[in-house]
């Protein structure tokens, strides 16, 4: 007998299935703005290397009338595929079955997919475009999301997980995201938030839109939920695809190495930075003058634009730099800023990234609100990744490092491997105003002409203070370089660390500070 | 780079831009134990006194229902009411002044 009839068979059957919601829907979905989830897939994949499993899976609810719905692979696709040539698990909600609500069956394709990435050691995209939970389903649709959080925290650290926000992302659904390692969002396109808009008008009479409330500006700029954050779909696969070619696969394996490239000539290191530390410039421009072919690619450009973090390259292999932002803020220390470091730190550590810490910073941001909102606790995170971090780790002090934040961004007591200091770096307990009003209170205030007196006072700290050779002369600092020779003593150093073998003390876990 | 603004920290002055969030930081305030405020968004269900009345400390002067429960807001303090700002029946967001004790 001939496989035909069963081979067509199969073919009508499948063809069902990938209407996913059917006509009407997916123009709702197109009407929105939005591409199908299957769309979704094919254009962050390589070509055709797409392949789908779980298709002919049907959902399980069999009350309040839904035994009698139909819902085509029960509104998620799973998958494999690969990206520039390597292997990746994809999952995506389909917001034309149901509205891509989540009930039982839906949640075992999602986590099948999350076991057979975590087992076979590939990075896991997922994309949420989803009502939230099928209520219809009760208490199964709980279960389906905490299987969910529970793979996410077991996968943390093993290998990469990308969140794509492109829709609304709701309720506990949000919590799946914020466990993975990096969360994509797109204008007009992704919402998140706990508790919706007309939950919140309803039970508390507070009015507000969905774009106001969890919008993607929102996050990337306000929540500092979102770490990329795009004007289109398409821009937004570009973004993680070109984060892949920074990341490693699995914890267990170096980021692909590219062939390395010099900076490019029209960043020149010696005239971004004055000489002034009072005087702002954007550090992004000097990572862009010591890394490969001055590709920097920075992690949540906008929110916290006081710390600045991302990957770049260094003799092809890649980087993580974690770096001050004069420009912003004066580039201090604060609450969102430190959670926002320490986080990347950790993510370095745990996929054996190196990292390079720029430093200029006056110290911590004072203010009520700060030290209400906790910034003891968060700046201890940093003070924690950084300790914790066994990956090489090296610094460059710009110009200021004093007080806690010189302690916090990696020096030699955090344990950094090479510390290295330009001539116009100023290491001290605080900024030479400040310590001399307090140092020379007394004679600054007996004086007939005080302001002269403090001006001559703060000349004498600065002399005594403001430099790199007191930390030096204790061996805090291990040279101080030109800063031109910058690229070199950061290639050198990430060269003979390549072998860098730290151990930390066996535990279970440590208790950060989260 | 966008607004260059002075920005003191410990005495230096700083050249640099201001974020959104840190412009739109909120001022701390000396909180006023005269003034009752609403501690979470919801409905105002009952008013127990009225302007003039004499009030012993750990009465009840309203229900304040917010998430399904039923807030009752007692006196901090021996007092008068000088003045109610919310009726019953009213939906208040958080921190609104809802009644003042002279």
């Amino acid at each position: 007998m001939s496989l035909k009839r069963n081979i067509l068979d199969l073919r009508k059957r499948k063809e069902k299935v990938l209407q996913g919601g059917g006509e009407k829907a997916i123009q709702k979905q197109v009407a929105m703005g939005k591409l199908t989830a299957r769309e979704r897939v094919t254009s962050i994949l390589d070509e055709d290397s797409f392949h789908e499993y779980d298709l002919f899976v049907e959902h399980e609810a069999r009350d309040f009338g839904m035994e009698k719905k139909e819902l085509h692979g029960d509104g998620v696709i799973i998958g494999t595929g690969t990206i520039y040539g390597e292997p990746v698990c994809i999952f995506a909600q389909d917001f034309t079955v149901a509205g891509g609500s989540l009930g039982l069956m839906h949640a075992r394709k999602i986590t099948k997919i999350m076991d057979h990435a975590l087992k076979m050691r590939v990075p896991l995209i997922g994309i949420n475009d989803s009502g939230g939970a099928r209520i219809q389903e009760g208490v199964n649709s709980l279960a389906g999301y905490g299987e969910i959080f529970f793979r996410n925290t077991l996968a943390s650290g093993v290998i990469p997980q990308l969140s794509v926000i492109l829709g609304p992302c709701a309720g506990g659904a949000v919590y799946s995201p914020a466990l993975t390692d990096f969360v994509f969002v797109v204008e007009n396109i992704s919402k998140m938030f706990i508790t919706g808009p007309e939950v919140i008008k309803t039970v508390l009479g507070e009015e507000i839109s969905m774009e106001e409330l969890g919008g993607a500006k929102v996050h990337s700029e306000i929540t500092g939920n979102a770490h990329f954050y795009a004007l289109s779909e398409y821009e937004c696969f570009e973004q993680i695809k070109k984060l892949l070619t920074f990341i490693p696969w699995h914890n267990g394996k170096k980021a692909k190495a590219f062939p390395p490239k010099p900076p490019k000539p029209e960043f020149k290191i010696e005239e971004i930075v004055p000489a002034d530390p009072t005087q702002p410039y954007d550090i992004r421009n000097v990572i862009k003058s010591v890394v490969d072919d001055s590709d920097f690619f920075e992690v949540m450009e906008n929110f916290a634009g006081n710390i600045v973090i991302g990957f770049g390259r260094m003799n092809g292999e890649t980087v993580g730099f974690v770096a001050n932002q004069p420009m912003v803020l004066a580039g201090v220390l604060d609450c969102d800023s430190s959670d926002k470091a320490a986080r990347f730190i950790r993510y370095c550590d745990a996929f054996d990234i190196p990292l390079v810490t720029l430093e200029d910073m006056p110290g911590y941001l004072p203010g009520v609100d700060q030290e209400h909102m906790g910034v003891i606790r968060h700046g201890a995170k940093i003070l924690y990744a950084y300790s914790e971090a066994t990956v090489p780790k090296i610094t460059v002090i710009i110009r200021k490092a004093y007080g806690g934040g010189y302690i916090a961004m990696n020096s030699r007591h955090m344990k950094a491997d090479f510390m290295f200091a330009w001539p116009t770096a100023e290491i001290a307990v605080m900024g030479p105003e400040g310590a001399a009003n307090i140092i020379f209170r007394k004679e600054i205030m007996a004086a007939e002409d005080p302001d002269a007196v403090r001006r001559e006072k703060v000349a004498e700290y600065k002399a005594k203070f403001a430099n790199p050779y007191v930390a030096a002369a204790k061996g805090y600092i291990d040279t101080v370089i030109e800063p031109l020779e910058t690229r070199n003593m950061l290639l050198h150093s990430i060269e003979v660390s390549s072998n860098k073998a730290d151990r930390r003390p066996q535990k279970k876990h440590g208790i950060p500070p989260f | 780079m966008g607004k260059i603004t002075e920005f003191d920290i410990d005495g230096t002055l700083y050249q640099t831009e201001l974020t959104k969030k840190f412009e739109n930081r909120k001022m701390w305030k000396k909180p006023d134990p005269k003034q009752i405020k609403s501690f979470i968004p919801g409905t105002i269900v009952e008013i127990f006194v009225k302007e003039g009345q004499k009030v012993k400390a750990g009465e009840g002067l309203m229900i304040l229902e917010a998430m399904k429960m039923k807030n009752r807001i007692e006196m901090p303090f021996d007092g008068i009411i000088k003045k109610i700002h919310v009726t019953e029946g009213v939906k208040v967001p958080n921190r609104l002044l809802m009644l003042e004790i002279e």
